[in-house]
């Protein structure tokens, strides 16, 4: 297609057509989502929360293996299970110049629970456990807990904190009922994202924020850590994948997240160009119904349900080959998974038993469960979600059909599916999980305990899996607050689920990023692209 | 009226049988307490029916909601965007006017010649490639190969009584270039088609052989007779057009990430956004009607025949 007159063309008209050529200290950054609010408190979504990142800061944050590093606290201890102690760093400022104290963490508890517009109560939610917050002087912090919060420093890591001054206040306490002692009106999205109240202590200040069509960035001169290579900063959503890798070859973008799988070979080969591909926290993995006696979705000679039988389980696991998935499907960008969390991720069984592909042993074990010739099975997946989802769920349903298991395939958009999952409709499906919080104890709470909705665990256990001896090592695990101790539980916990298997673990998704020549960056397991990451190298 | 109600209550229905927006909303490691707190604060706990008629009371009174993603009302998000499509299709029509017409008479006026054979067979092309293609197909050519346009975004705006406009700056019209063209080449072809038929069936009609056996000048007959005659229908499909780019450039909008209505109604139905969905569909539905009106007035400037009143004889 390409043709030497089109080269000849280009030659020739480059140097009088490329005016707007990225100079040096300014980043052009191309989203694949765009970030709904520049409040950091309305929405834990992705770009949200990838956005608040570069503009505010919080007591603790996570580095790229989503562990706990300090941020605006340089040190936090904890005495007993129920008292927490922050303390602050000293000279941090605000972009607008303000000096940081103990009163803005006070604040910014108080607002997360006065803030009706958030989509949901999720950074309201840790705040309702807090009995006393006190402040024995400007940069200590001292929190006591009604019930022992194991997670608290990670917690913090979500919570963005604001600067008091954005509202009209007088002596502020944590006094939820009296309102904190602030006077004026709580700040309101409109003021977020005008500009007015997005005030932080992160790498960047906000410029502007235009609904759809991006969000421009400056330099915080006031940033207490190390300054961002970037003066300026534009976040450009492109959704399509096509147009966003296009617009990097054109070099009207910078860094792009995202390309599609299989362009990545060809911008290895590129000299122009680089790439990081990085496993992130999301497993796909298959979760079956071990609770209904009979389902519509599966038949079988018996006519019962053959995924309350652990051996079906294990041979479903034992026909699928994921390293090929992974290579051929995947374009190398996933990692095949043994477990349901990355090895580097805190409570991870270090040297997990790889599960393995052997599909005349997988035919063994379901003969020796009753199912000789197999069984007929609705497969359901998502086509719009996960990374090549639908391929995946074909790929899967030809290997279970070697072994004699028979697997229609029914894709459906995330809406669709994630709806009908919620009401357990699906006997077998394909899901995934990114574990941004907890390490190990993510999946295992939401997906293999037992439903418990007062403790909160088993929210996503839409098979109806229950295990006594499990359910005791994961609910004694989240309420440790010592992690050596609470790490072993993890452990403990993630064998009992994999020996029993009531979810099948896949693969791990890649993220993948690609950039021009001149610019590093390393990329995180959380997906974030955060610019100041974005390294000017030669 | 009837229509607008009968709009609303078929999209209200249909996102509502689609799925469940909070599935999508909440962060799933959220508590239950706090996914009732959700459901509750987008009065998704109510029976469809009840929301359906609180969404009429308010939509009476000019509020049509608050968008689920956004949390801001859906009107205000909808006309926010609105001035980016209108500019697009504003120009995107214009071309294909100036363009179309102008070779559609050639081709009509001239059916033999071989340069109307091309023209005729340039358009059949341009109207029937897909316009995800054709979009794709310009960015690796004007972008990654020549390095002439931006590949995506609007570029630089400036406001004109409060209205962002991208045509007033040289970055805002490199912008524009690439998505209008896309959109403009379909409508082109269209209009060309549709002239050049106009006018060779004029051609041939009795008042413009009587108008040359008359002695009239040839151009005026073009002028007077025959383009008069065959704007009606050009008229009554640009209109039409109008609408549809308006509401439907979904496509070029999301290939070149140009943040109109159309990249919005796409992602607010992904999201199940029904607010904005919904109020998106009315405000179409208001607008064609609207076009319809101010079509039938052109009708009656052009045409002496249709009168918009009957007078008494």
């Amino acid at each position: 297609m390409r043709t030497n007159f089109l080269h000849v063309l280009s030659f020739l008209t480059l140097p009088i057509l490329l005016p707007v050529g990225a100079s040096a200290a300014t980043l052009t950054v191309g989203l694949a989502s765009e970030p709904t609010s520049t409040d950091p408190h309305y929405h834990s979504f992705t770009p949200n929360n990838g956005l608040a990142r570069s503009l505010y800061g919080a007591l603790v944050t996570t580095d790229a293996n989503q562990k706990t590093v300090p941020d605006l606290a340089t040190a936090w201890s904890v005495e007993g299970d129920n008292v927490w102690t922050f303390n602050l760093r000293k000279g941090v400022k605000f972009s607008n110049g303000v000096p940081f104290t103990a009163k803005d963490v006070i604040f910014t508890f108080c607002r997360v629970r006065n803030n009706p517009q958030a989509i949901s109560d999720y950074f309201g939610n840790p705040v309702t456990n807090f009995v006393k917050v006190e402040t024995p002087d400007d940069h200590t912090v001292r929190i006591t807990t009604k019930v022992p919060e194991p997670l608290l420093p990670e917690r913090m890591a979500e919570m963005a904190i604001l600067s008091a001054g954005i509202v009209k206040h007088g002596e502020i306490a944590f006094d939820l009922a009296n309102g904190c002692g602030v006077t004026g009106e709580w700040p309101t999205l409109a003021r977020f994202n005008s500009g007015e109240d997005a005030i932080g202590t992160g790498p960047f200040k906000l410029t502007k924020y235009t609904k759809g069509a991006g969000v421009e960035l400056a330099r915080n001169e006031n940033y207490w850590g190390e300054k961002p290579a970037w003066e300026k900063v534009t976040l450009l959503p492109i959704p399509n994948a096509g147009p966003r890798l296009a617009g990097l070859l054109a070099g009207n973008y910078d860094l792009v997240e995202n390309p599609a799988a299989r362009d990545v070979k060809q911008l290895e080969g590129d000299p122009r160009f680089g790439v990081t591909i990085r496993p992130s926290n999301r497993v796909i993995f298959l979760q079956m119904d071990v609770s209904k006696d009979q389902s519509p979705s599966v038949v079988t000679q018996n006519g019962t349900n053959p995924f309350k039988d652990e051996r079906v389980r294990r041979a479903i696991s034992m026909a699928i080959d994921r390293d090929t998935i992974v290579k051929r499907i995947m374009d190398g960008a996933a990692a095949p998974a043994s477990q349901f969390v990355p090895e580097t991720m805190f409570g991870a069984q270090p040297n997990p038993e790889p599960l393995i592909y052997d599909p005349e042993g997988a035919k063994k074990l379901l003969a020796e469960a009753g199912y000789p010739n197999g069984f007929k099975v609705t497969f359901a997946a998502t086509n719009d979600r996960y990374i090549n989802d639908s391929q995946v769920a074909q790929a899967i349903a030809q290997y279970l059909s070697r072994v004699g298991i028979q697997a229609d395939v029914d894709a459906m958009t995330a809406s669709i599916f994630f709806t009908r999952r919620s009401k357990s409709e699906f006997v077998l499906s394909m899901g995934g999980w990114g574990s941004t919080t907890g390490g190990a104890s993510s999946f295992l709470q939401q997906f293999v305990a037992t439903l418990d909705k007062d403790r909160g665990v088993g929210r996503s256990n839409y098979g109806g899996w229950s295990d006594p001896a499990f359910d005791a090592v994961i609910l004694k695990a989240i309420a440790t607050v010592d992690e050596t101790k609470r790490a072993e539980l993890l452990r403990e916990a993630g064998k009992l689920a994999l020996q029993k298997l009531p979810d099948i673990p896949i693969h791990f998704e890649s993220t993948i990023w690609a950039f021009r020549k001149g610019i590093q960056f390393e990329g995180r397991m959380d997906q974030y692209t955060l610019p100041a990451l974005a390294k000017a190298v030669k | 009226m009837a229509v607008l109600l009968a709009v609303s209550l078929v999209v209200f229905l249909a996102v509502f049988a689609v799925g469940d927006p909070v599935e999508l909303l909440i962060n799933p490691e959220a508590t239950q307490h706090e996914r009732e707190m959700m459901v509750r604060a987008l009065g998704l706990d109510r029976p469809v029916w009840m929301q359906y008629l609180t969404f009429l009371g308010n939509a009476m009174q000019g509020d049509l909601g608050i968008s689920f993603v956004h949390g801001e009302p859906a009107l205000q998000i909808i006309i926010e965007r609105m001035p980016a499509t209108f500019e697009l299709v504003f120009f995107a029509l214009l071309i294909a006017s100036l363009v179309g017409i102008p070779l559609g008479l050639y081709v009509g006026l001239n059916s033999d010649a071989s340069l109307s054979r091309a023209i005729m067979t340039g358009s059949i092309l341009g109207y029937s490639i897909p316009n995800f293609w054709k979009g794709m197909m310009l960015i690796l050519l004007l972008s990654v190969w020549l390095h002439w346009l931006p590949t995506s975004g609007r570029g630089e705006t400036v406001d004109i009584l409060g209205i962002p406009v991208s045509f007033l700056t040289w970055d805002g019209v490199r912008h524009l270039v690439m998505p209008v063209l896309n959109l403009a080449i379909p409508n082109t072809a269209l209009m060309i088609r549709l002239t050049a038929s106009g006018a060779a069936e004029a051609r041939t009609q009795d008042y413009v052989k009587f108008a040359r056996a008359k002695g009239v000048r040839p151009q005026r007959i073009v002028r007077r007779h025959i383009l008069r005659n065959i704007l009606i229908p050009v008229i009554t499909v640009l209109g039409i057009e109008f609408g549809a780019l308006i509401a439907f450039s979904t496509i070029t909008e999301t290939v070149f990430a140009w943040p109109g209505m159309g990249k919005l109604l796409i992602t607010s139905i992904y999201r199940l956004d029904r607010p904005v969905v919904v109020s998106y569909v009315m405000l179409i539905t208001f607008l064609f009607v609207l076009i319809n009106l101010i079509v039938d007035l052109i009708y009656a400037a052009l045409d002496p025949r249709v009168k918009l009143m009957d007078r008494a004889p």
